[in-house]
């Protein structure tokens, strides 16, 4: 024999789970857009070095025999 | 399919209607039409020109913010062009530390009114949507028009287009 959950069960349990999922939606859970100053930093960019990151990627296609491993499709047979 | 268990259905939907409630709830930005908050009592630093019966362009930006940049020779012409007609330019700089703010300003050398939110307290109560961000008033101080970021040559033409609509429209103090 299976029961039904009650309908308090189910109340509850939507509040719990509408609880949570409304910290996704509270502007205190994001960095505002006039927050971003560290964010707009050039030490936060990636590819902030460009001459430096080709000449890792030079190198480690040379060691790994992985042309283009990091970016383009293709796999790590070099024959791409 | 999830019709044959009503149970997870009357779930699911209470769940997408709490998540959109949360989420109307937590925007509260200044809308169109809207009375634009007053500049003053807002802790804001520097001199806030009268807006009073004026078209303005209130404008937010920051140093770290590079189309903030682009955008200040522009404001300065439409300043200049407009500015015996009546509108009024005002730059609203969000940047934590004084001395940025004033780098900035020292570098671009604005000929527009700049004040200093450094509380934050200004740009909270509007809720920019990004940065720059500019609210164009019209004369009795509601928002008709807004720009979020700054997009060069188009962004001008909107601006001045809409200016000149403002400016056009019958005087009304606020």
């Amino acid at each position: 024999m299976t029961r039904r959950p009650s309908a308090l069960l189910i109340g509850v349990g939507v509040a719990i789970v509408a609880l949570l999922a409304s910290g996704c939606a509270l502007p205190a859970a994001r960095v505002r857009p006039w927050e971003r100053a560290a964010l707009a930093d050039e030490v936060m960019n990636p590819d902030g070095d460009p001459l430096g990151s080709a000449l890792s990627e030079h190198v480690y296609f040379s060691r790994a025999a992985a042309s283009g491993g990091r970016g383009v499709g293709g796999s790590g047979c070099g024959c791409n | 399919m999830v019709t044959g268990n009503p149970v997870p259905c009357r779930m699911l939907w209470a769940m997408a209607f709490t998540c959109a409630l949360s989420a109307a709830v937590a925007s509260g930005q200044v809308k169109l039409g809207a009375s634009f908050p007053a500049l003053s009592g807002k802790g804001l630093t520097g001199a806030v020109p009268d807006t009073r019966g004026r078209v303005a362009i209130i404008d937010f930006w920051a140093s770290w913010c590079a189309p903030c940049k682009a955008s200040f020779p522009v404001y300065c012409e439409i300043q200049r062009d407009f500015l015996k007609d009546g509108l009024v330019v005002i730059g609203v700089g969000v940047d934590e530390l004084p001395s940025a703010y004033a780098a900035f300003v020292a570098r671009l050398k604005p000929t527009f009114a700049t004040v200093h939110d450094s509380r934050r307290l200004m740009v909270a109560l509007v809720q920019v949507p990004t940065m720059p961000t500019s609210y164009v008033l019209d004369r009795a101080g509601n928002v008709r028009f807004v720009h979020a970021g700054f997009h060069g040559e188009e962004t001008e033409r909107e601006l001045r287009r809409e200016v000149g609509e403002l400016l056009a429209e019958k005087e009304a103090l606020r």
